[in-house]
């Protein structure tokens, strides 16, 4: 019991992920018809929005301390942070600490912004190409974009932490009658959890209950007519996608204190968030949320000792072979709309 | 009337021989006037310097790579000598090897086998490389080691660390100056009962290659020969990055010790894992939970953070040691590049050393010549203290270092402390050990 119940809170940790990535990918196809494979390097950029917010917050000036020596031999530099210096170390250091969280309001206009470059800048031009080009230029766009952040920052993996209080576990199976120390689940993954909630909850609130989302939503279901009627609709698509980017980067930023981030971590999660969209449904938001929520529980309990000992190997191929599944008997995905993938 | 001699069976005949002839790879024919491939005929000599410049280990390689240019540096004579002011052979003189000026070229491994493999080929055919040295991963080091035996050139393995490389895989163009998963486990036991006690239960995360597989076997004996239970070993794939559903059943599995046979980047995101699961505050069987991470790295312990600290492992070698052969490495690495060097830059420039050495000392750049020189070498002056390069295995043997995650880290570089130079004695085996067993060792190949 005890095995299940951790499970699907790391199922659903796994799957908070993959569905936010792949909400944008949606939300890109959906609006814009296009096959965007550099939307993992966008994860992975909103994550080093975190480590550049958190090295702003650590920039320290150096003194030397004579008392102690460094690995050749010379006075040993000692960093303080200026954010200590200014604010006194108290204040100073609760900053540093909280680094991850308040990097969001750097990394929003960041990824607005990287969105609509992308889009203006090279998208656009691949629109009426077919999809297979644009899978080229997008994932030589990641390749790219990886390299970049490889350069800069390097190849290791680097440590970002979550604030103090948000760190270790909390023991969950007190809470509903359980013997203390059974079930205990790390803290920051249930805040992941409810941070991906409330963002996938913003963006159907946003297309749902505003009138640029209803616009939205009308040229996601006919562009051309929404167009004749004399909306811009391109220029709510390029928005769009600036969402679509913003969603991924804020995924990638709360996702740093989960796994120390490095150039390559878009990639890790790319092809299983398009799994994820084609078992959701391709154009289906709804879809994606939960293709993504299950195929991260189903991940998780394929990775049982008891499951892999039935099946060895099961927990590397579970999600391939979903979604040979789901292709084969149902090709417009769980959520698709009647036709798509079907002709 | 012209009476021709060719019948349609001879040129059919003569097309297959000269179709093969040119099928087979110039590996296995170019210089063959030469007494053995790339034989150096110039007044310099090229070493193929194969390292991940790409991927997830691209730092490790430029490390290697900094430790490869040093020692490039050293044997020509420039800078200020490092390690050959302190090594017990003084064949080597500063004017390159036999005289011959060192030049090097680089191939990119990317840490793929195929990659390695293409790279170290192009060095040999293209460059004229005499010698390959390098690697990140035991895959690739296997790999490249089986190439240069079939091409007839030296490889000078550096980081890899499976029994493999000089066990079931091991050639004789190929030396491994790096320690191994036996080591390891043999260096780490004893400490772990000091620390732990010899009543534990263990549960391991093994990443599932040639690597993970030997270092999980050895730890695996080692740890029950002084009386440890092992709980279970679970194979984990190399591509996984969030480790939480391989860390759940740990919780409630009985163990009271995590073996995390993870490397790299597997390795920070699984000990991070854990540590985020509460194991490390966690009381099982009236005992502190605890992690060993058997193998460690300068740059993995950088990238795990504040994790690391208190957790067990072991290393070849480090920068902290206070012998002299480390400080001259030490001084001179730093201050061409501002930082200490890691393990992995420590093993490449000795084995960079040690291939010029050798060549001296055998008066040739043949490979088989060179082989005889280090097969059953004993030295000092490196930085671990005697050494004796098998001849029975080509396997460096030496003192280990078990290390421990820093508590209060000065800086970012003593991340790690040494807690015991486990000696020489305690780490050795037979050549027939059983984890060992199934390789032959076979000839030298000179190629040509």
């Amino acid at each position: 019991m005890d095995a299940i119940l951790l499970q699907t809170l790391n199922g659903l940790d796994k799957g908070s992920a993959y569905a936010l990535i792949a909400l944008g990918l949606t939300l890109i196809f959906g609006t814009l018809g296009v096959v965007n494979f550099a939307h993992g390097a966008l994860f992975m950029i909103g994550a080093f929005c975190a480590v550049t917010f958190s090295r702003l917050f650590s920039l320290s000036y150096e003194t030397l301390d004579p008392t102690k020596k460094d690995f050749l031999g010379n006075p040993l530099k000692v960093k303080t942070p200026y954010l200590e210096g200014w604010f006194g170390p108290e204040l100073g250091g609760t900053l540093i600490d909280w680094a991850v969280p308040l990097s969001i309001i750097f990394a929003i206009p960041v990824m607005i912004f990287i969105g609509f470059a992308m889009e203006r800048g090279l998208i656009k031009h691949f629109y009426k190409r077919p999809h297979a080009d644009q899978i080229l230029v997008t994932f030589g766009l990641a390749i790219v974009l990886q390299e970049v952040v490889k350069y800069f920052f390097g190849a290791n993996p680097i440590p970002t932490p979550a604030p103090m209080a948000f760190r270790g576990s909390a023991d969950l199976g007190v809470l509903i009658g359980m013997d203390p120390n059974v079930v205990i689940y790390p803290v920051w993954r249930m805040v992941y959890f409810f941070f991906a909630a409330a963002i996938i909850g913003a963006v159907f609130s946003f297309l749902q209950f505003t009138t640029f989302g209803m616009v939205v939503r009308a040229g996601m279901a006919d562009r051309e007519t929404v167009g004749l009627l004399g909306i811009n609709i391109d220029r709510r698509f390029t928005i769009m996608f600036g969402i679509a980017a913003a969603v991924a980067g804020l995924a990638g930023v709360m996702y740093t204190p989960i796994n120390s981030p490095n150039y390559h971590m878009g990639m890790d999660f790319l092809v299983l968030s398009f799994v994820v969209v084609v078992v959701g449904g391709m154009g289906s938001l709804p879809g994606a949320v939960l293709a993504g929520f299950m195929l991260g529980i189903l991940e998780s309990f394929a990775s049982m000792n008891a499951i892999k000992s039935l099946i060895p190997g099961i927990d590397q191929i579970i999600i391939y072979v979903i979604a040979i599944v789901i292709l084969l008997t149902r090709p417009r995905g769980l959520m698709g709309r009647k036709g798509v993938m079907e002709d | 009337m012209s009476n021709s001699n060719f019948t349609r069976r001879g040129v059919l005949k003569t097309g297959a021989i000269a179709g093969g002839s040119l099928a087979v790879p110039t590996i296995f024919t170019a210089g063959s006037a030469s007494a053995f491939t790339n034989e150096p005929t110039g007044s310099s000599v090229t070493l193929g310097f194969n390292v991940p410049q790409t991927g997830p280990y691209a730092e490790e390689g430029a490390d290697e790579l900094r430790a490869y240019q040093l020692a490039v540096e050293h044997l020509n004579g420039e800078g200020d000598g490092g390690m050959l002011n302190t090594f017990s052979s003084k064949a080597l003189k500063g004017n390159g090897i036999l005289g011959k000026k060192v030049e090097y070229v680089t191939g990119d491994t990317q840490t793929k086998s195929d990659a390695a493999r293409a790279s170290a080929k192009s060095m040999i055919e293209k460059d004229g490389a005499i010698m390959i040295t390098g690697g990140s991963s035991s895959g690739v080091a296997v790999a490249v080691q089986g190439l240069c035996q079939e091409a007839g050139v030296i490889f000078m393995a550096a980081l890899t660390h499976s029994n493999d490389t000089t066990g079931k895989d091991k050639k004789a163009n190929g030396f491994r100056h790096f320690f191994n998963a036996y080591m390891s486990g043999a260096a780490l036991a004893p400490v772990l009962k000091n620390a732990y006690g010899a009543e534990r239960r263990a549960y391991h995360l093994t990443a599932d290659y040639t690597w993970g597989w030997t270092q999980q076997e050895s730890v695996q004996a080692a740890t029950e020969a002084m009386g440890w239970q092992t709980v279970n070993n679970v194979l984990t794939p190399l591509a996984t990055t969030d480790f939480s559903s391989y860390i759940a059943p740990v919780l409630n599995s009985g163990a009271d010790v995590l073996v995390l046979n993870h490397y790299g980047g597997n390795m920070v995101n699984s000990l991070t894992n854990a540590v985020q699961f509460g194991l490390r505050d966690k009381m099982v069987n009236g005992k502190q939970f605890e992690i060993v991470v058997p193998l460690y790295s300068e740059l993995m312990a950088k990238g795990a953070g504040e994790n690391i600290k208190g957790v067990y492992g072991s290393m070849n070698w480090n920068w902290q040691l206070g012998d002299e052969g480390t400080k001259a490495f030490v001084q001179s690495f730093g201050q061409k590049y501002g930082f200490p060097p890691s393990n992995a830059a420590q093993t490449s420039y000795a084995q960079t050393l040690l291939y010029a050495d050798a060549v001296e000392r055998a008066g040739s750049f043949n490979p088989c010549a060179v082989v005889e020189a280090l097969e059953g070498f004993e030295f000092d002056g490196l930085g671990n203290g005697p050494t004796l390069y098998r001849a029975e295995d080509h396997q460096c043997f030496k003192d280990v270092l078990v290390m421990k995650g820093s508590d209060n880290p000065t800086s970012e570089y003593d991340t790690l402390e040494i807690v015991e130079v486990t000696p020489r004695a305690q780490v050795e085996y037979a050549p027939d050990h059983p984890m060992f067993a199934g390789g032959d060792l076979g000839t030298c190949n000179p190629g040509a």
